[in-house]
């Protein structure tokens, strides 16, 4: 598996990194930056990680997703810093020999990540900036 | 006692980590959250916060430990 916090992610090497003579699919999510968030127009995201946690929480998810589901190859990269809107932020990727086992398992990691990896996202807007989740 | 901080944390404290002296007396993580609480009342409006000890999630009863490593995880929002 490729597990990394990184400054970029980049499609082309989680494309190249899941290619597997023995995969018949795989599944790709990337995530990127949306204009807009509760009403109000986004003019960036900065994203910060707790990074050897975020790894080690990362490698905890891509294990049980690998007990779960037959997984011929797996990627999870999130980036850090200022991202604009339109730029990908965070990349999951399954190779398996058949779709349905990339289909969930592309999905079971990507909700958890969101749930549980220590990073976090400020969102900026016109005219102020919160931290994404952190009040109720 | 040296907490790392992040996002929103670091905000509220106003400051990149946060140093707790030993007079303070705390002994697990119940106990640095309820001191937490009372010291910066920011802390108490968050969704959640958890406490990682050595890069794990670490449950209120745990004991901190010296030369271990605490950090404040405000509620989370990759992806």
């Amino acid at each position: 598996m490729l597990i990394k916090i990184v400054d970029e992610v980049e499609v082309q090497e989680a494309y190249q990194y899941l290619q597997d003579p023995g995969a018949g699919g795989i599944d790709l999510f990337v995530g990127t930056v949306r204009n807009h968030a509760q009403g109000k127009e986004v003019v960036k995201l900065v994203f910060e990680a707790y990074a050897p946690m975020a790894l080690k929480e990362m490698q905890k998810l891509a294990q049980q997703a690998q007990q779960q589901w037959p997984i011929t190859k797996l990627v999870m990269l999130h980036a850090v810093g200022e991202k604009m809107v339109g730029e990908p932020v965070v990349i999951i990727g399954v190779a398996s020999a058949h779709r349905e086992a990339a289909f969930t398992a592309c999905r079971f990691l990507i909700d958890e990540l969101k749930k549980t990896v220590p990073i976090w996202k400020k969102e900026y807007y016109q005219d102020n900036s919160i931290w994404v989740n952190a009040h109720p | 006692m040296e907490i790392l901080l992040f996002g929103i944390t670091r905000e509220i404290v106003g400051q990149n980590s946060l140093t707790i002296h030993p007079e303070e007396n705390i002994q697990t993580v119940g106990q640095l959250k309820a001191w937490l609480a009372d010291h910066f009342p920011g802390m108490k409006k968050l969704s959640s916060l958890a406490v990682a000890v050595d890069s794990t999630y670490a449950d209120d009863a745990q004991e901190l430990l010296p030369n271990q490593e605490i950090a404040l995880i405000p509620p989370v929002s990759g992806g």
